[in-house]
């Protein structure tokens, strides 16, 4: 157990040290933000429609983009290799990391969400709904994304192909969580939605370190 | 059947007559499936783009068909390090993201004078969609990897990862109710098709199973031989 908080420590001290860490995730979000009326038009009705949709789109980039590196520098510097000798087994360390990145970056990415879906023109009583989405779903965005950082190890290209094999993935929570929010929006019951988030996410967390864990070993092998 | 098939040498000789057999037939079910197609009376309601159909839902089938052998070979190229299984995955990936871009361009196709529009964001087009990108993201995690072991291993597990996809383009049908046709076919009391169309669709769809066959043993093969080749190669210069 200590060897875990003391890995979570270590995590977190690198997101929040040098680099800006959670604020150029927030940067982001913001520009990505900032360009959708640009691109689709400032007129408040239109905006609104799109607008608990497009705070979605823009989390899952946040969080894809902040996550390519969740693997690179460790696997460089030769900390993975430290790590997989290390009493703990890698699918505890991988689901560690992604912990770590939902914390540094998640959160406050989450909390970010419904004030760009309130500026973008949403009704402020999406809020909660918006929050708890976010919040969950960034911490199934962190578990799948980690399987794409984890599997591009090693390889020539970066970003853009973490993005080709993660984005296909990110395709149910991001149905079910603007599905969810629409609903709310269309005084539907939101819950089924909600529910399916939810469980997503849950198998995500189940299963994404065992994916994680088998990329890095190959990796290092 | 699969223990017999891994040595590599039984497969090689089993392969060697049975991909052209396999690719003659299909040919021979194409043609004869086509011609009755052809031959069938227009649809009251769909004129003579119901001809489509017999190349369009084939392809879409096999698109989901050769994920599965897809994530087969994945399977057991992962558990049992088998290089013939890491080669048949390496083989099924792009014949099934061929599959998948036919049967999304010409669900498109389709879909222009029957809908009135190209496309249309409904569950199943967007599910093909989806598992088209797999693909993409299959071959192209594979190409970014130098170590031809370490990107066969870490496609595999990517392969893996996406079979979670496969049942979601399945039963989006039921999951999401959508513009797209519903299951017409496999349900309960017999299929709604007419029997002047059920005929050719199921011709076509052996027709492109067998080609989908004998295009993979090929396929499985020619990578055999490139192994082969690149080992002499390398015997050759020591």
């Amino acid at each position: 157990m200590s060897a875990l908080i003391t890995l979570l420590r270590r995590e977190l001290a690198l997101a929040w040290g040098k680099g800006g860490g959670p604020l150029v995730a927030l940067a982001f979000y913001t520009s990505v933000a900032t360009l959708l009326p640009l691109a689709a038009g400032a007129a408040p009705q239109r905006l609104a429609a799109v607008a608990p949709g497009s705070a979605w789109l823009a989390l899952a980039l946040s969080s894809l983009l902040s996550l390519e590196r969740l693997f690179e520098r460790d696997y460089e510097d030769g900390a993975l290799d430290l790590l997989s000798l290390g009493p703990l087994p890698l699918e505890a360390v991988s689901a560690v990391k992604c912990l770590a990145q939902w914390i540094s970056t998640g959160l406050p990415l989450a909390a970010l969400t419904p004030i760009a879906a309130i500026a973008l023109g949403a009704d402020p009583r999406l809020i909660p709904l918006t929050l708890a989405a976010a919040l969950l779903g960034g911490l199934g965005f962190s578990f799948v994304g980690g399987i794409g950082a984890a599997l591009s190890l090693g390889s020539r290209r970066g970003g853009v192909l973490v993005a080709v094999i993660v984005l296909p993935l990110f395709a149910p929570p991001v149905i079910f969580g603007a599905g969810a929010i629409e609903a709310l929006a269309d005084g539907l019951n939101w819950t089924p939605g909600f529910l399916f988030l939810g469980g997503y996410c849950l198998a995500a967390m189940a299963l994404g370190p065992f994916a994680m864990a088998a990329a890095c070993r190959n990796a290092l092998s | 059947m699969i223990t017999f098939l891994a040595n590599p040498q039984r497969f090689m000789d089993l392969s060697r007559w049975l991909a052209p057999s396999l690719g003659v037939l299909a040919v021979v079910l194409a043609c004869v499936g086509l011609g009755m197609g052809l031959n069938a009376p227009p649809d009251y309601q769909q004129g003579a783009t119901v001809l489509i159909m017999f190349v369009h839902v084939p392809a879409a089938w096999l698109g989901m068909f050769a994920y599965a052998c897809l994530a087969g070979s994945a399977f057991f190229g992962l558990v049992f390090r088998h290089s013939l299984a890491d080669a048949a995955a390496r083989a099924a990936a792009p014949l099934g993201a061929g599959f998948a871009l036919l049967a999304l361009v010409t669900g498109s196709l389709w879909g222009r004078p029957m809908w009135g529009a190209w496309w249309v964001w409904d569950a199943r087009l967007t599910s093909e969609l989806i598992l088209f990108l797999f693909y993409v993201g299959y071959l192209a995690l594979q190409a970014a990897i130098d170590d031809e072991a370490k990107a066969d291993r870490a496609a595999s597990i990517l392969a893996l990862v996406g079979a979670v996809n496969l049942p979601i383009v399945h039963y989006s049908v039921v999951w999401w109710n959508s513009l797209h046709q519903g299951e017409s076919i496999f349900v309960k009391g017999g299929p709604l098709l007419s029997a002047v169309y059920l005929w050719p669709l199921a011709l076509m769809a052996l027709a492109y199973t067998f080609g989908f066959g004998a295009l993979w043993l090929t396929r499985i093969r020619a990578e055999v031989w490139r192994r082969r080749a690149g080992a002499l190669a390398v015997q050759a210069a020591r």
